[in-house]
């Protein structure tokens, strides 16, 4: 494992006087499985949307291997390889399955209006390529039975898991996932586990999650930031976490 | 509709019948005495009011018995609707049938009266109109109130090139496309950070700006009056009037040995107002199946996803503003060659508002639907000339009438898949 990958230094978000987060720093490894947890209302999906674009930090500094991503907008934050999923899945629910993975795939295309017109030889195997990317990472997530179906119209479990082929399709260095395991069950949960695993090994991705399902954090995590009240209250390892007292405390409350 | 069997049975709902049929009386008759009751008769210099109540009385009466009755009358008959949908037809069927369309739309004017044509000219302009506002709307979701702005600078284009450079309408073609698209780029860079009724807002408000910017620069766009005499486009250089306007010029008529017939220019026009009609359909067909096409519908659906993936949302949102006022602005072109003369009366909001018309009535993003709606909506005012006078109110009555049973339009979008087995 080499040195930071995604550093976030001195992290804070104000919205009017409220300070929603507040001097979080830390960063992810290349090829790390790194977990936000914490309480409701902590500012953990605030850190993720200032990471991927949709806010602009008040303070503070993100980079991803050297290069700044605070302050730039989010189609370019995806765009330098930082996507991710949403706490209630975002899809484009009346395109089909395959479709959803087609426009993810957009800046990939050669889509130029002429080409596209004319359906030169480039724009056709252009197409032909990205129909075989989503192809193939239908059938990865076990979704090509789906793939002419509206994607608003699949199981809940399905949705969460096109919505990350749909992150996949687009080549990503850093995969964030906001709370996957939410709405899954036992057994949906065990294979989001091993997908996480699978998917950092076999594509070198570093792997940015928020969730609340503990056996999930404890699991697959290699280091996990806890955060209480948009403030970090602890950073470390699964089991040093789970003897924090901080952290209990922030959990159970005050004895 | 579903207290109907209801009211049939108790007295109650009879009651309740009977409450409903008074309302809309009274709403009939507050509506209706200021469109039939009051009559301004003018006599000499003077001008008075003629109130005529019986008519209102007519109105009120009608609707006070079939609001009564309307349970019986629609009860039954409103409550499924036939579904129109356009049949799928397998792609040889579809070659057939469109082979066929296209067939008859270039031979019937033939064998048509002056008239006809000239009207069927206009609707392919209208076509063309509702094509081009149909990739901002039904595809990219952009509610464009100042459209006809882009139509303004399509046919503004040809009228100063020829008035002030002397050029034909071939040549300016291309530039008044080219110069709708630039329009669309630069105002759309401002105006498309907006979303939804503020972009409508902001649109109709640069709408007007275009048109009184062509009444107020009067040295430059000839004011209120406009520019005029106009050339009609040449075929292939060969000028279609009774004599060439240039010295030793063949004309069409001499070059071909026909007889000199004004009818040759009507269906010309209107050959070449269904051909730019059909390379609409063509490349806005092509459009929405293009990676283009796919982006804007994610737009369309969900703006965040899209940003979250990479896609650019200005751009993508741009490149639809862009491609509209260009259809935009070859059909400018067309219908000042057309009119031979273009002022700034022809392209008032209302002028907008029906091109949206066209566009909501046929179902947002249905190309066929868009086409029915257009050719519908230019033909039958012609129909109901008698009625000129009632037109704006047949016309919102439909428009309400539409609403509330077909919100998605006489033939909705119906997606086009990629499909994979």
């Amino acid at each position: 494992m080499s040195g930071p990958f995604l550093q976030v230094a001195d992290l804070s978000m104000r919205f009017g006087g409220l300070l929603a987060v507040d001097g979080i720093a830390f960063d992810v490894r290349d090829r790390e499985i790194f977990a936000i947890i914490g309480p409701n209302g902590a500012g953990k999906t605030t850190v993720f949307n200032c990471i991927s674009g949709f806010y602009k930090p008040s303070t503070g500094r993100i980079s991803l291997q050297g290069q700044e991503l605070a302050g730039l907008g989010s189609h370019t934050v995806a765009r330098h390889g930082v996507v991710r999923t949403f706490q209630n899945v975002r899809l484009f629910k009346h395109m089909t399955v395959l479709e959803n993975l087609l426009v993810a795939q957009h800046r990939h295309l050669k889509t130029s209006l002429p080409a596209g017109l004319l359906r030169t030889r480039a724009y056709r195997e252009s197409e032909q390529k990205a129909l075989d990317n989503a192809l193939h990472w239908l059938d990865y997530m076990g979704l090509r039975e789906f793939v002419n179906r509206e994607a608003g119209n699949l199981a809940y479990g399905h949705q969460r898991r096109l919505e990350i082929a749909r992150c996949m399709v687009t080549q990503p260095r850093v995969l964030m996932l906001d709370e996957p395991a939410a709405g899954l069950n036992p057994q949906e949960k065990k294979d989001l586990q091993s997908l996480i695993e699978q998917l950092r090994n076999q594509y070198g991705l570093a792997v940015l999650l928020i969730e609340h399902d503990m056996s999930l954090v404890m699991g697959v995590s290699e280091r996990i930031l806890v955060m209480e009240h948009g403030r970090p209250i602890a950073l470390g390892t699964p089991e040093a976490i789970r003897g924090d007292e901080r952290v209990i405390k922030a959990y159970l409350g005050e004895e | 509709m579903s207290t109907a069997p209801a009211a049939s049975a108790s007295g109650a709902g009879w009651r309740q019948n009977l409450g409903h049929a008074l309302m809309a009386t009274v709403l009939t008759a507050i509506v209706v005495t200021p469109i039939f009751g009051l009559h301004l008769e003018r006599a000499g210099a003077r001008t008075h009011i003629v109130p005529q109540w019986h008519m209102v009385g007519w109105a009120c009466l009608i609707v006070f018995v079939v609001q009564l009755l309307h349970p019986w009358i629609f009860g039954r008959a409103t409550r499924r609707l036939p579904r129109l949908a356009l049949p799928t037809l397998s792609a040889r069927q579809n070659t057939v049938l469109l082979t066929l369309v296209l067939l008859v739309a270039v031979t019937w004017p033939f064998f048509a009266g002056r008239n006809a044509v000239d009207i069927a000219t206009l609707a392919m302009i209208y076509v063309m109109l509702g094509l081009g506002l149909n990739v901002v709307v039904g595809f990219a979701g952009l509610l464009d109130l100042g459209f006809v702005g882009f139509y303004a600078v399509g046919a503004y284009t040809y009228a100063l090139l020829f008035h002030w450079a002397g050029w034909s309408f071939w040549e300016a073609l291309p530039l008044a496309g080219a110069a709708s698209a630039l329009f669309g780029f630069v105002l759309g860079f401002p105006v498309l950070r907006l979303r939804g009724d503020y972009l409508a807002i902001v649109t109709l408000g640069f709408g007007e700006i275009i048109r009184l910017l062509l009444v107020n620069l009067t040295s430059f766009t000839g004011g209120p009056d406009g520019i005029s005499s106009i050339p009609k486009p040449s075929v292939f250089g060969l000028e279609m009037a009774r004599s060439s306007g240039v010295e030793g010029g063949t004309t069409f008529h001499q070059f071909f040995g026909l007889e000199f017939n004004s009818l040759h220019m009507v269906i010309f026009l209107y050959l070449m107002a269904l051909l730019l009609a059909v390379i609409t359909l063509w490349i806005s067909n092509r459009l929405i199946r293009m990676p283009i096409g796919r982006a804007w519908e994610a737009l369309r659906e969900d703006e965040i996803a899209c940003r979250s993936l990479g896609l650019n949302p200005m751009s993508i949102k741009l490149s639809a503003f862009t491609l509209g006022a260009m259809f935009a602005g070859f059909g400018g072109a067309f219908f000042a060659a057309r009119q031979g003369i273009v002022n700034p009366e022809s392209f008032t909001f209302i002028e907008s508002a029906l091109i949206l018309a066209i566009v909501v009535l046929g179902g947002m993003g249905s190309q066929v639907g868009v086409i029915l709606a257009a050719i519908l909506l230019t033909v039958l005012p012609e129909f109901a000339r008698e009625f000129a006078e009632y037109r704006m109110l047949v016309f919102g009555l439909v428009m309400i009438v539409m609403m509330v049973w077909r919100p998605q339009g006489l033939l909705p979008m119906k997606r086009h898949h990629v499909e994979v087995t």
